[in-house]
């Protein structure tokens, strides 16, 4: 079974995010996303000042079988994208929800970030598929 | 639900992945793709290649059916269990398929082709068959396990009967040897040492376990396609296919033009690919900027542009790695594109990786 923090909220495409206390969030993909995903090899994260819209492909994950997109979750300016991804693709499988966060993104608008799925909502996401 | 081989119940006993293949249910990996890639290059791996198709083939001119149908030449082979590499070429000299074929007796050869390609290879090998009255016969009662890596024939023939461990461990490489039920061959798919195991389906699941317990880590088809990849070997349908031939696909020393007289399938053509001058060639390439190569992006190289027909990330060089169809001269220092940008790669002469071992310049 994979484990779905129930204080973070979900995105459809397998994207977790975390509100921080200064009104950013940090965005990585579930630990259901990076099982399915297999051994990764290569992150491509996105660059501080980068405007994104939501459900807008702006990060990649490789594994050894395929490259995958990472959709921003909400609308908003990238503050930072995970350099270390770069050196330690692996922290991703192995860490997906702390050193393996992909992005920190600046809401455009914070009620986006509450109108996401909760664990529950992301659960039968999973159940579905 | 696609076609299940012996072993998948034991697959999902394990935790394997399954995805299709060719319209098989095969574990593509048991966890991690990249610690089963190690195991065969340090240890010893299994693979459940039993949706591989398995034809006996009989008859006084079997010898000389397979002398017409096969681009290489089987009168190479004189040892009984000697095998032999092989396409199998159309007339225009597009490759139908890749094979290997065991030499038995001089009655009865033993050939393994393709998955996915079985329902094209079959009627066209029973079609020029028949003038040769060779009969065709489908060996769908067998099992074909692949033990692979440098411990992988000590620890399998710790699963033999005792009578059968020193022929097996005899062998030469590309030989085969029946084993009482079971088919030895000193062959493989991952640039190791290691054998190929035809038993009847109904031992698998007995044989498998035995091997689990012997310390052979079960590996899946992930982990296949990144071995054979650093060991250069071409996968059917990516590498190459009916719009390709051998000379384009380093293939060229798999064709057996002497003796000279021997009429093949898709010699003329080939002849003529020769004459007016081959024009790409299938290389090594080496990613040096971070990224992953994949099948389809395009090579950008001193002599015109080529096409990537697969990458991979290589666990043993932690670099990415392709095989990539360029023009003939193509060398040195390339680009490839991906996602719009274009990276540094070097064209390599292959392979990367052979018995445990980097064989190119990182």
């Amino acid at each position: 079974m994979s484990n779905i923090p129930a204080e973070l909220r979900y995105a459809k495409t397998h994207e977790w995010v975390r509100k921080e206390a200064d009104g950013t969030v940090t965005v990585g993909i579930t630990d259901h996303a990076q099982e399915a995903l297999g051994d990764l090899v290569f992150v491509e994260a996105p660059e501080a000042g980068r405007q994104v819209a939501a459900g807008e492909a702006c990060a990649v994950v490789e594994s050894v079988k395929a490259a995958s997109d990472i959709y921003a979750p909400v609308a908003g300016e990238v503050i930072a994208g995970n350099e270390a991804l770069a050196d330690a693709p692996e922290v991703l499988n192995s860490d997906p929800y702390g050193e393996g966060w992909i992005m920190k993104i600046r809401p455009a608008n914070a009620a986006d970030v509450d109108a996401l799925l909760d664990a529950a909502g992301y659960q039968k996401v999973i159940d579905e598929a | 639900m696609g076609n299940r081989t012996p072993l998948y119940d034991e697959h999902l006993a394990l935790g394997a992945r399954m995805v299709d293949f060719g319209g098989w249910d095969m574990p593509v990996n048991y966890g991690s793709q990249i610690e089963e890639h190690h195991a065969v290059r340090k240890d010893a791996g299994m693979f459940d290649v039993s949706h591989m198709t398995v034809l006996d083939l009989s008859g006084e001119r079997v010898r000389d059916f397979l002398r017409y149908l096969l681009a290489n030449d089987v009168s190479k082979l004189r040892v009984p269990g000697k095998a032999l590499y092989s396409c199998m070429l159309r007339e225009d000299g597009g490759i139908i398929d890749d094979l290997i074929v065991y030499f038995l007796r001089d009655d009865f050869f033993r050939m393994v082709t393709n998955a996915a390609t079985r329902d094209k290879d079959l009627p066209w090998i029973t079609k020029h068959a028949e003038p040769f009255g060779v009969e065709v016969r489908e060996r769908d009662d067998l099992a074909l396990v692949a033990v692979q890596g440098p411990q992988a024939r000590d620890k399998a023939v710790s699963c033999l009967d005792a009578q059968y461990r020193e022929p097996a461990l005899a062998l030469k490489p590309f030989s085969a040897v029946d084993c009482g039920s079971m088919f030895i061959a000193r062959t493989g798919y991952t640039g190791e040492d290691g054998f190929e195991i035809m038993l009847p389906a109904t031992e698998a699941v007995g044989f498998w376990r035995a091997l689990n317990a012997a310390g052979v880590k079960p590996a899946g088809l992930g982990a296949r396609d990144t071995l054979r990849l650093e060991a250069a070997m071409n996968l059917y349908g990516s590498d190459m296919d009916e719009s390709t031939h051998p000379l384009e696909s380093a293939l060229g020393w798999t064709v057996a033009w002497e003796p000279a007289d021997r009429d093949f399938i898709g010699r003329k053509a080939l002849e003529a690919h020769q004459a007016e001058g081959v024009r790409n060639k299938l290389v090594g390439l080496l990613l040096e900027d971070r990224g992953v190569l994949r099948g389809h992006q395009k090579v950008f190289t001193n002599a015109g542009e080529g096409e990537i027909t697969s990458g991979t990330f290589s666990p043993t060089l932690e670099r990415s790695i392709a095989l990539a169809r360029v023009p003939v001269g193509a060398e040195g220092e390339c680009e490839v594109e991906i996602r719009g940008k274009r990276l540094k790669a070097r064209i390599i002469t292959p392979p990367f990786v052979r018995n445990g071992e980097i064989k190119v310049q990182l």
